[in-house]
């Protein structure tokens, strides 16, 4: 099967139901993006299909139906997206495991949701866990991740 | 004296006692008393001063040994070389090092009891235990127990001042300028003139001169980098995806591993049926390891599968199989022949208890699950002559030692590459994923292999926290706490965790029992703590805080029913019973942070908790709202004094998540045994916090202590205890028992 990640379109011989966050760990060697629970409890597997957030755990393969970005994807060390510099200048990460789906899930979320209320900013990133606890940093980041996309 | 002058004092007398004949201070520095394992690894030109410093024509190297599992301690370490060496970001790289004896962490040995100042003696007496203990337990070279910036803190500032005065006396001998006109900026010799000869330059210079060891340390008021916002190293590596784990390590020819071993820990396996597994595609091999199974494949999921569709008949548990079994072993241990210590009496407690009318509680911990968010996880390549292997982990030595044993190696032979980790919270201390991995990778010679638990593997073998129990009684005389008698009781952690780091159990108290309780600092007539010590039940380990976690929930919660039953306000209760000042200003500044004493307003209910742990003392103050859905935990206020603050934003960020972290496992976590199985086995039905549950949370940093204290663990007792006594504040309900969601709505 063929599958568009970053721009790039892959050639892929896997099982229909093999999660896409395998694919992209283990066959493409896309690492960015992280296993954490395997059964869309921690939100670490976040990529973006086509225009959404989803956990890559969880989609089959064969159910993949549109061009995919990981965080890789997004924005690179020298050209970073304002989600990833809202995250960099408020030092949100502490063992940074979960962050790569912290940011896709809110750049996601940004995207169709440009002027968030705070309680809209709860309810859209409660699915992704932060087993160090950086929640009151990620509150921040998504606002002026916010107010950047906004300016731009 | 200053006291920087007492810093050079101690240093200097523990240098002496450890380097034989007669040194001058400063000497130390460079003769520790393990040679410096860089010297072994130097090209021609290269220069190494101390076991953190290695500079070539082209580039300047920093070591930070200590394991990086979240607490950004290879920036702290960084940046305290960097400080003295008059390096900026970006002119250095770092790396962890080989694991070497030369890293020994200072802090156990020095710093590792939370003993009162006011009580020397007993206070040393405890010291002598402690230090047992940790030694045993950690090692030599080990990341724990908040100890990673008192070790680092004079320790690395004198490598980067050996270091920049030994490049200044290189450059003076180049140039005839002697070394008092020379100063360092930018990682360069700056000449009179202003002119410049980078670090780098001078190098092959350097490595012919002895290193210069009589260095003055800067004075804080010079300071450049502690104390000042940074922007951490790792930062931008892990906001893009960029930054590598041990689980995502890569080789050529690299195949992927899995194992199932029995969930009931430490239990056999007596037997298995792969032949379904054997047909599935991609996988490879089916190994026998110690208790199970082990899959290889060529992608982490097909391992997953295969050991899904393998038969195993898992043997019983070495310890009761249902939970209901382990609390009553815990109810049946408060006996004189399980006494373990008792360390504070003051007063004459069963005096004060006859006849008297009491007020008592009984209190519960349950067991809970560190299940940092990167499951475990290792690489290794064994070949004939020697072992590599990659992970994140905060004992590095004993890794090397524990995969020598397992595959036959010298240990020489075995080197350990310490990687970046997605959280620990104590779970890295233990070795699992170690022996599994040396165990498969024995059996794969030539081939490297990457192992992967399952995230319900890694929760069915995460040796969770201890379960503790504690009973209080209490005698209130004249509208103050005349009597407070608590006893707590748990199985120890250390004796559990030791023998599976290859270190006896050792001899004594298990002090985490009571950490966090006996040394409560107030002056109370009549007061006693004492620890028992259950049977050992399923195995445990140090999690984030240890004892603490439980012990400073019981004293917080109990002296805080004990001041309500004598009609007092639970702050200036505590003041007025605290004699200790760096105590009293933490609690007088979360006072005047939460604005203390004010109405909270209707269905609101502020509570407050203090607990010292690991040297820092630490103040919580919670507010609640009652609603019709539920407890909303509204903001936190929380003070702790570390003596000096290296970084302010990292010491926020860490704070912070320490009190979620203390928050969300006291109000929604426990682990449960069933059948001699843990019966949580993922985040949803170990959540934790998550994001809509956060309060707000207000920090500050009080530095009033004459010693430098960590903050990764000390804000996790208190949280628990604010929060109960919050809750009871709001609703009178008393919260005795966590989880707390058994009992009441959290919103
Ligand atoms: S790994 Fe997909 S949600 Fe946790
Ligand atoms: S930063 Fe460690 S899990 Fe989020």
């Amino acid at each position: 099967m063929q599958l568009t990640v970053n721009g790039t379109t892959h050639e892929v011989d896997v099982e229909d139901d093999m999660p896409l966050l395998w694919v992209l760990r283990d066959e493409l060697g896309i690492t960015g993006v992280k296993y954490g629970c395997g059964i869309a409890q921690c939100g670490a597997c976040t990529v973006i299909v086509d225009g959404y957030a989803e956990r890559s755990c969880q989609i089959a393969a064969a159910d993949v139906d549109g061009p995919v970005t990981t965080i890789e994807g997004l924005g690179t060390p020298q050209t970073l997206h304002a989600v990833q510099e809202a995250w960099i200048e408020h030092q949100v990460a502490q063992c940074g495991y979960c962050q790569s789906g912290q940011i896709m899930n809110a750049a996601a979320f940004l995207a169709e949701t440009p002027d968030p209320a705070d309680d809209e900013i709860d309810d859209a990133m409660s699915g992704n866990l932060c087993r160090c606890g950086t929640y009151p940093r990620i509150r921040a980041a998504v606002k002026s991740a916010a107010t950047k996309l906004k300016r731009a | 004296m200053s006291r920087l002058g007492k810093i050079a004092r101690r240093t200097f007398l523990i240098g002496s006692a450890a380097v034989a004949g007669g040194v001058v201070f400063g000497v130390y520095a460079a003769r520790t008393p393990h040679p410096n394992p860089l010297a072994e690894t130097l090209a021609d030109g290269e220069a190494s001063f101390n076991p953190w410093i290695k500079i070539d024509g082209e580039k300047i190297t920093l070591i930070t040994p200590h394991s990086d599992v979240g607490q950004g301690v290879r920036h702290m370490q960084a940046m305290l070389i960097a400080e003295e060496m008059d390096l900026d970001p970006g002119q250095f790289t770092t790396d962890f090092g080989a694991p070497d004896p030369a890293y020994w962490n200072r802090a156990f040995s020095e710093e590792g009891a939370p003993f009162m100042s006011r009580d020397e003696s007993r206070g040393a007496e405890t010291a002598r235990t402690v230090v047992g203990y940790a030694v045993k337990m950690f090692g030599i070279q080990a990341t724990g127990g908040s100890t990673a910036v008192a070790d680092s803190f004079d320790k690395l500032r004198e490598a980067g001042a050996v270091a920049r005065e030994t490049l200044k006396l290189a450059a003076s001998q180049r140039t005839g300028v002697p070394v008092a006109e020379l100063t360092t900026a930018s990682a360069a010799v700056r000449l009179p003139d202003g002119s410049e000869i980078a670090y780098t330059e001078l190098a092959a210079d350097a490595a012919t001169l002895d290193p210069v060891t009589d260095v003055t340390l800067r004075e804080p008021a010079d300071w450049r980098l502690i104390g000042k916002p940074q922007q951490r190293l790792d930062i931008v590596g892990k906001s893009t995806g960029t930054a590598t784990y041990g689980i995502d390590l890569k080789m050529d020819g690299m195949v992927h591993a899995s194992v199932r071993f029995n969930p009931r820990q430490g239990g056999p396996l007596n037997g298995y049926d792969a032949s379904a597994a054997e047909a599935m595609r991609g996988v490879q091999r089916i190994l026998p390891v110690t208790n199970g199974v082990a899959v290889i494949a060529d992608n982490t999921w097909r391992t997953f599968q295969a050991l899904d569709a393998i038969d195993y008949d898992w043997g019983p548990a070495p310890y009761p199989p249902e939970q209901d079994a382990h609390w009553e072993v815990l109810a049946n241990s408060f006996t004189d022949n399980r006494l373990d210590s008792e360390w504070r009496h003051e007063g004459d407690v069963p005096a004060a208890l006859a006849g008297a009318e009491t007020i008592a509680a009984e209190y519960r911990a349950p067991y809970v699950a560190h299940a940092p968010l990167e499951p475990l996880n290792a690489l290794i390549l064994v070949t004939e002559n020697r072992v590599d292997i990659w992970a994140g982990h905060q004992i590095p030595r004993t890794v090397e030692d524990m995969v020598a044993g397992i595959t036959g190696h010298d240990v020489k032979n075995v080197h350990f590459h310490n990687q970046y980790a997605g959280g620990s919270f104590g779970h890295r201390l233990e070795f699992e994923n170690i022996r599994y991995a040396a165990e498969i990778g024995a059996q794969m010679v030539g081939t490297p292999v990457k192992l992967t638990f399952r995230r319900e593997e890694d929760f069915a073998h995460d040796f969770p926290r201890q379960i503790a129990m504690a009973r209080g009684a209490g005698v209130v005389t004249g509208g103050k706490i005349g009597t407070c008698d608590l006893s707590i009781c748990s199985p120890s952690p250390i004796a559990s965790q030791m023998p599976r780091a290859n270190f006896p159990a050792p001899p004594g108290p298990d002090m985490q029992i009571v950490a966090g309780a006996w040394n409560m600092p107030y002056k109370i007539d009549n007061l006693r703590v004492r620890a028992y010590r259950a049977p050992e039940l399923a195995p445990v380990s140090s999690w984030r805080s240890v004892g603490a976690s439980h012990a400073g929930f019981f004293a917080e919660s109990f002296v805080d029913e004990l001041i309500h039953a004598a009609g007092q306000d639970p702050l200036e209760a505590r003041l007025a019973m605290c004699d200790y000042d760096i105590a009293r200003n933490v609690l007088e500044a979360v006072a005047e942070m939460s604005n203390w004493g004010t109405d909270p307003g209707e269905n609101r209910g502020r509570g407050v908790a203090f607990v010292s742990s690991f040297g820092t003392p630490t103040a919580e103050v919670v507010e609640v709202t009652a609603g019709e859905d539920g407890i909303r935990i509204d903001k936190v206020f929380v003070a702790a004094d570390v003596g000096t603050v290296v970084d302010p934003v990292n010491f926020e960020n860490h704070v912070q998540g320490a009190v979620v972290w203390g928050l969300g496992h006291a109000m929604n976590c426990e682990i449960t045994y069933s059948d001699g199985m843990a019966e949580q086995s993922n985040y949803d039905l170990h959540p934790a916090m998550r994001l809509y549950q956060c309060p707000e949370i207000a920090v500050r940093a009080l530095e009033n202590q004459s010693k430098i204290r960590g903050i990764g663990e000390p804000p996790v007792p208190p949280a628990a205890s604010a929060l109960a006594n919050a809750i009871f504040a709001a609703t009178g309900q008393r919260l005795r028992e966590m989880p707390f969601n058994k009992f009441v709505d959290f919103v």
